[in-house]
């Protein structure tokens, strides 16, 4: 088990993955996210336990709140696979679109 | 260059020796030319690819045997700017049928002089793919290989 696909898993949800998407655009406390979601603050305090433990976000206390925002090693591991599969993709693009310059090569 | 990756997509870019109407063609319509052909999720072998040049229109892979997957839906189409298409395939490497579990890829094309085209491409939304990572990691076992690059390179 690693760390990426229980992140991932913890993302199925729809309002975690709300949540989490919230949190991607600015950091929030508990209550802003109760606030703003039709969802109740204890929810979205077990939310945040998941996603947290999941390694999906991070908190740190700023002055007598918690602010909670997206941990940016989680999604690492679909982020590597994409990053990959593309700039290999994107290289045999650029050997099929170049044309032969005009210089001596 | 890679330039500033957000929590969810990935961005990466190339530059190609070709003048901006060209570049865009290969991408869109000659994708077959380029794509990988072991990228697909047929039952058979890919015999071809077919990106249809508007938007509603699909990426079509099509099988020795006859069978069809379109794994994409075009969502823009601007020549020789712009082109946006989803991914609508699952971490378990099936089709997935949900848009909402879709992400999306745009492509954009900047002229740099009459022979040089700027090719940024944003794979996002790519959270939308939550479960199942586990399983594709497995599926792609290894990883890609550079293998194939390095040969049409060099021809």
């Amino acid at each position: 088990m690693t760390n990426q696909g229980a992140g991932l898993t913890a993302l199925a949800d729809p309002t975690r993955r709300e949540i989490f998407e919230r949190l991607a655009r600015s950091p929030s406390a508990v209550g802003e996210l109760a606030r703003e979601l039709p969802v109740s603050r204890p929810a979205v305090s077990q939310h945040l336990k998941i996603l947290k433990s999941a390694g999906l976000v991070t908190d740190h206390a700023a002055g007598n709140r918690r602010v909670y925002s997206v941990d940016p090693v989680g999604l690492a591991a679909i982020r590597d696979y994409f990053e990959q599969f593309w700039q290999q993709s994107l290289a045999r693009f650029q050997a099929a679109a170049s044309q032969p310059t005009q210089e001596n090569p | 260059m890679t330039t500033q990756t957000q929590a969810t997509s990935v961005t990466t870019s190339v530059e190609v020796q070709a003048p901006i109407e060209h570049a865009f063609r290969v991408f869109t319509e000659g994708i077959g030319t380029w794509w990988n052909p072991d990228h697909h999720i047929l039952q058979a072998d890919l015999a071809e690819m077919v990106f249809e040049p508007r938007v509603g229109g699909h990426i079509i892979d099509r099988g020795t045997d006859g069978s069809e997957c379109r794994w994409s839906r075009v969502l823009a189409y601007e020549p020789p700017h712009r082109t946006v298409f989803s991914w609508d395939i699952s971490l378990s490497w099936e089709l997935e049928p949900d848009p909402a579990k879709a992400s999306e890829i745009e492509v954009t094309f900047t002229a740099n002089g009459p022979d040089r085209t700027h090719v940024v491409l944003t794979h996002r939304h790519l959270d939308r793919h939550g479960d199942g990572w586990e399983n594709m990691r497995d599926a792609v076992g290894s990883g890609w290989d550079l293998t194939r690059y390095a040969e049409a390179a060099a021809q």
